[in-house]
């Protein structure tokens, strides 16, 4: 069953009947059957679920780097589904923000400039990127190393990049893709701290794709996949403890 | 993202590093198989250079300056006669064996220009006079000579030694400098009348016609009228140089055997410069694929390929236009090896490596284009 959300407040993102396969003939195989949600301004929506459920194929759809087969996605009142190519990269790079469970920086440019990426993609000035930047990491704690390369810096400090770089051009939507999955619990820890704290800003909305359970106390809701559906939505701590008593 | 993509190809050392040897390999490759190309052609039309007239005129045949097809004494008369013509003097030229005093043979092109003017005469004279020509049995010898007849001797060859050509003596009365032959014998200068005395005889001796013009005439309308009033072949010396050279480009291997040396450095090139940068592409992958998630349209992600790949070429073609410039110096002042390296032979080189950087762009861009962002959400 799909679930639906009851308390529709100011919609950051809505999901309609998602369906998504890959392949064809004997290798056909369907990822998202149907899938449906919403996610709300100003809330850090977790999207968990096992292995294989579908919910990378589903975050790569609301960040318009994947089309769906059939459904809607309207994203910040931009219907995904209907824009093409060029309109969903335009949209990409004034809307969103992301942070990937490799962390994906650039090893051969400075944190500095990997954190610049966003502003340049825009483009912006050089100088300006890189002021912005260099604030930016200092409001992660590593504005002390705006002039290193990443592959000098920990696993711990590489996401903290990443995040200083999904957030330097103020996008209202992030999408996190198992942020904390290749950190250590006090890494993973300082990682949601600032994530949390990105999601507490007016209009902003974080969603956190992952299976980490140390987590899952900083969701505001969680939205439960299975077989290519989400079947359940859980919001606030108590409901979230209930289902998922282990965190 | 410009300086972007600059940053992140410089920094890659290796990489780097790897795609500008690609480049320069095939840049010394091409343009020094340019420059020889160039400086054999050059070579073949070294007599020209050297004797410096305005008008050539020779047997009807000729269509190159090594081509020997003796004509009549009277034939410098007649051309004299052509309306337009100022003078008209013979030159002799053949390839001679001089016998050294120790019985050792060396190959010389025996060149003999007019006793009277010594129009011909080789433009630098390093020791001895020009006048000394007029002495009995006397020879002008090439500073090439030199090293090659002091070779055989096993001493210094100087003003004073003597020699045999055709059991005649010929006593060297001056040492000049002039471009090398495509033959590769020294020149040895003498005048007209002992050259054909020193050369086997034959019924027709003269090997050419010099002509110089009148003033207010045109070299090509002269050289048209000299070859319609005597029926012979007459260029100028424009004419005849490029005559010589396209001769020799379609009667010898030497185009094709250069070509190939050419069209190696290109393929090698090319691949190895696109292989290069197609692997800095793939081991990028990733992070392109973030990058065109982050809203970096395909468009502009290959416009930094193609920077990126332009930027080594021009780098690389720099420094390999530089090792071959120092190299060719160096061939050229030591005189033993054909080198000319023209603009044209830059320019086209140039051209190539910037196809060499399309090609290995293309293949990067064919890699982007087909790139999905989402590749970035998978683990």
């Amino acid at each position: 069953m799909n679930a639906t959300i009851d308390n529709k407040v100011a919609g950051a993102l809505e999901l309609k009947d998602l369906c998504k396969s890959f392949g064809s003939g004997l290798s056909y195989t369907p990822v998202l059957h149907k899938a449906h949600f919403e996610a709300r301004r100003g809330e850090l929506l977790m999207l968990v679920g096992p292995s294989g459920c579908g919910k990378t194929t589903l975050l790569s759809i609301l960040a318009g780097t994947l089309h769906a087969d059939e459904g809607e996605v309207n994203v910040l009142g931009h219907p995904l589904h209907a824009l093409s190519e060029s309109q969903r990269t335009a949209f990409r790079s004034k809307h969103l923000g992301f942070i990937f469970q490799q962390f994906n920086l650039i090893p051969t440019i400075d944190v500095a400039e990997n954190v610049s990426v966003p502003l340049l993609i825009q483009g912006l000035g050089n100088r300006e990127a890189r002021r912005r930047a260099v604030a930016m990491l200092e409001r992660v704690g590593l504005g002390k190393r705006a002039h290193e390369k990443p592959l000098k810096l920990s696993g711990g400090e590489q996401q903290r990049v990443a995040i200083a770089r999904a957030l330097v051009h103020n996008p209202p939507l992030v999408l996190c893709d198992e942020p904390t999955s290749a950190l250590d619990s006090e890494n993973g820890v300082a990682v949601m701290e600032l994530l949390r704290e990105a999601a507490n800003e007016p209009g902003r909305t974080v969603i956190v794709v992952t299976h980490d359970p140390r987590i899952y106390h900083y969701a505001d809701r969680m939205a439960e996949m299975e077989d290519g559906r989400i079947f359940r939505v859980l919001s606030g701590a108590e409901e979230i403890r209930t289902h998922h008593p282990a965190f | 993202m410009f300086r972007l993509a600059l940053r992140m190809l410089y920094g890659d050392k290796a990489k780097h590093l790897m795609l500008i040897s690609g480049i320069v390999f095939a840049t010394i490759l091409m343009t020094q198989g340019g420059a020889l190309f160039c400086g054999i052609m050059s070579w073949t039309a070294t007599t020209i250079h050297n004797v410096r007239a305005p008008i050539w005129v020779a047997d009807p045949m000729v269509e190159q300056v090594g081509d020997n097809r003796p004509m009549r004494d009277t034939d410098a008369t007649r051309v004299r006669s052509v309306e337009g013509v100022s003078w008209a003097v013979p030159l002799y030229q053949s390839t001679q064996q001089a016998k050294l005093e120790n019985g050792k043979m060396q190959m010389v092109t025996l060149v003999g220009i007019d006793s009277a003017t010594l129009v011909g005469a080789p433009p630098i004279m390093l020791e001895g006079s020009l006048e000394e020509l007029r002495r009995p049995n006397s020879v002008i010898i090439t500073a090439y000579g030199v090293e090659q007849f002091s070779k055989k001797l096993g001493r210094k060859v100087g003003i004073g030694d003597r020699f045999e050509l055709n059991d005649r003596e010929a006593i060297v009365v001056g040492v000049c400098k002039v471009q090398r032959g495509f033959m590769g014998g020294p020149y040895l200068y003498t005048t007209y009348d002992r050259a054909v005395l020193y050369a086997p005889m034959q019924r027709k001796m003269m090997s050419f016609v010099l002509a110089g013009l009148q003033d207010g005439h045109n070299a090509e309308e002269t050289a048209r009228r000299i070859s319609a009033e005597t029926g012979l072949a007459a260029f100028t010396e424009k004419e005849f140089f490029w005559s010589t050279i396209w001769w020799y480009i379609r009667n010898t291997p030497i185009p094709i055997n250069i070509g190939m040396i050419v069209l190696i450095g290109f393929i090698v090139g090319a691949a190895v410069s696109g292989q290069a940068f197609y692997a800095f592409v793939l081991e990028n992958t990733r992070n392109l694929g973030a990058l065109k998630a982050m809203g970096l349209s395909t468009w502009r992600l290959s416009a930094m390929l193609v920077l990126q790949s332009v930027t080594v070429g021009m780098t690389g073609f720099g420094i390999g236009l530089g090792v071959v410039t120092i190299l060719g110096r160096a061939l050229i002042r030591s005189g033993r090896v054909p080198f000319v390296l023209l603009w044209q032979n830059c320019a086209i080189v140039g051209a190539a490596v910037i196809v060499i950087c399309m090609i290995s762009a293309l293949m990067g861009i064919a890699r982007i284009a087909r790139l999905e962002p989402a590749i970035v959400f998978r683990s």
